[in-house]
């Protein structure tokens, strides 16, 4: 399937990725190499088969609903490019 | 160099315990090996004062008799384990001075076993890619060369391969999604093992695609394969996908007697264009597997056509959630902003600076298979095609068979910049391995001969789930009955 640069702005914005408006078209023809690439599994036949959830047969382990960590604010925010009175900062989100 | 850095774990275990030489000399020795190993690019974060500390309490436990198979024993950790205070960047710009507050559950086993950590290792970024090109340090360079060429080490445990071969270090952590260990190991002439999904812990590894991840080592030899497979994997509560089973002595399952196993040879590995030596190989290691008492069989795995379609759907797809943690707010890079620049700007001019390319790539390959509208018709279409692909190997596997062989890569280590304009072209690399990925099973590289070129290439041996043991064990006849002992000229120091 071809992709048009449309198609690329719409998906660079769904990925929270900035792209050039004069990048588009060498990414829309990047794109349809690779999907052209994954359209050999049209041929497969894959009438009742489930999709794969887990490749070894097991069941997501449970445990207790119970508070097993926390009070560590300062190794947390440890990493964060703006950080303060022990939050995350970011840019005005709400008007 | 040093003699010391020729050894293999177990030569270096024994010979500490037999008190021929420190862990603090051992120590040094790779400190030094790895500072000359500069022209290589392997080696991106200096450790050398955690190695030197880890050493010290190395030769004491040595000394107090409790010393377990690792310790004392210099390794290099892959840049995607992350390291308590340690840059941990995955080999990408957005993980900029990235210092995590926590140990990996690998990298903390392998120092709870004595492990000395005297580097973090270069490899391609986000583990994603087959050359190690895509790293933010850039490319890494193959100790093996011909005539004056700059190979790729592979990748994406590029830094991993190449710290091993050119005897930095005795051994080095790597991940492998689709190859990421076995490529890397096949072109720089050494061994590595990705374990069954849910040997290792992946708590602490920065995620690439979380359904094919697994850790392994990277080593001279089956034998230290086997050992430091052994000190990494084990049950972990931190991942809901460990493995509750318990870790057999992967060493003792090395008696190199493999009368009576059944050894596949799948049909559909049989590429079109195969290169003639990469047949040879192939033939040649069937038929030393024989010798040694292995019985032979032609198997058919039907879909394996079909694996690194899937493949590049299912990755991107894991990738594009995953990497979705990398936004400008948390840890990493955050790029400058504008006036009026509001949180939207701030995600999408953070993540355009803090990905390469191919990383950016494959985020919105994923983003588009998993869009309204897509979903149904490529990803689960490929989740379809993944439980065929595993089916096929139950199928043989259920007939008796005990390991499959293959090769490792359809070519030894290709020129660095010859592969990057074509991303379909460089995801072939990852043909024969990825459909192991894709089923959850253990496989192993095998250094196997040299091609024309004098360049090493690597046999795939493919085992059962859970079955590392035996599959080690069949590697060790293979390893063996081939012999391999080249090394590459030591250009680089």
């Amino acid at each position: 399937m071809a992709i048009d640069t449309t198609t690329a702005a719409r998906v660079a914005k769904l990925a929270r990725i900035k792209v050039e408006e004069d990048q588009l078209p060498a990414l829309a023809d990047e794109f349809s190499a690779i999907l052209g690439f994954i359209e050999q599994l049209n041929e497969v036949d894959v009438e009742g088969v489930e999709p794969m959830t887990s490749v070894t047969p097991m069941r997501l382990p449970r445990r207790e609903d119970v508070v097993t960590d926390g009070n560590q604010a300062e190794a947390v925010l440890k990493n964060a490019p703006d950080s303060r009175e022990g939050f995350f900062a970011v840019p005005k989100v709400v008007e | 160099m040093s003699d010391k850095m020729n050894m293999t774990i177990a030569q270096a275990r024994d010979a500490l315990r037999k008190g021929d030489f420190s862990a603090v000399e051992l120590a040094e020795a790779s400190l030094a090996a790895v500072t000359a190993s500069k022209p290589l690019n392997a080696f991106v974060h200096d450790t050398s004062d955690i190695a030197m500390n880890q050493a010290k309490a190395a030769d004491a436990r040595i000394k107090a008799g409790d010393a377990p198979d690792m310790c004392g024993i210099p390794i290099g950790m892959k840049d995607l384990f992350c390291t308590k205070g340690v840059n941990s960047q995955a080999a990408s710009a957005i993980l900029d001075g990235f210092k995590p507050e926590y140990e990996s559950t690998v990298s903390q086993k392998l120092f709870d076993n004595g492990a000395v950590m005297v580097g973090k290792l270069n490899m391609d970024e986000f583990a994603m890619g087959s050359s190690n090109e895509t790293s933010t340090y850039g490319n890494v360079i193959n100790p093996w060369k011909v005539d004056d060429q700059d190979l790729t080490p592979g990748g994406s445990s590029g830094g991993s391969a190449a710290a091993v071969a050119a005897n930095t270090c005795l051994a080095a952590t790597g991940t492998d999604t689709g190859g990421s260990i076995r490529q890397p190991a096949a072109f720089t002439g050494i061994t590595g093992i990705k374990p069954t999904y849910g040997r290792c812990s992946r708590w602490g590894i920065v995620a690439f695609a979380s359904s094919l991840d697994q850790a392994g080592p990277m080593t001279k030899d089956v034998r230290d394969a086997a050992i430091m497979l052994e000190a990494m994997c084990g049950y972990d509560p931190k991942d809901s996908t460990s493995a509750d089973i318990p870790v057999p002595n992967f060493e003792a399952a090395l008696t190199g007697d493999i009368k009576g196993k059944t050894i596949g040879i799948p049909k559909e590995y049989r590429m079109d264009g195969m290169a003639d030596e990469i047949e040879k190989l192939w033939a040649d290691g069937t038929a030393m597997l024989k010798d040694a008492g292995a019985k032979i069989v032609d198997i058919s795995l039907p879909h394996t056509k079909y694996a690194l379609p899937a493949y590049y759907v299912i990755a991107p797809a894991e990738a594009s959630s995953n990497l979705a943690r990398y936004d400008g707010v948390r840890f990493g890079h955050r790029a400058k902003l504008e006036a009026g620049d509001g949180i939207t700007e701030m995600y999408e001019k953070t993540r355009a600076e803090g990905f390469g390319a191919e990383v950016q790539r494959r985020v919105m390959v994923g983003t588009y298979v998993l869009s309204a509208g897509f979903y149904d018709a490529y990803y689960n279409r490929a989740r379809r095609v993944r439980a065929l692909i595993k089916k096929d190997f139950d199928d043989v596997f259920a007939t008796g068979v005990d390991a499959i062989l293959t090769p490792a890569t359809p070519s030894s280590a290709f020129e660095l910049g010859k592969e990057v304009a074509d991303p379909v072209e460089m995801y072939l690399n990852d043909v024969f391995t990825v459909t192991v990925n894709l089923a959850g099973l253990p496989g192993i590289s095998v250094p196997a001969g040299l091609d024309s070129k004098g360049l090493p290439l690597g046999l795939q041996l493919i085992g059962k789930p859970w079955e590392e043991g035996d599959l080690l064990n069949t590697a060790f006849a293979l390893e063996t009955a081939i012999g391999f002992d080249a090394k590459p000229t030591h250009w680089w120091a």
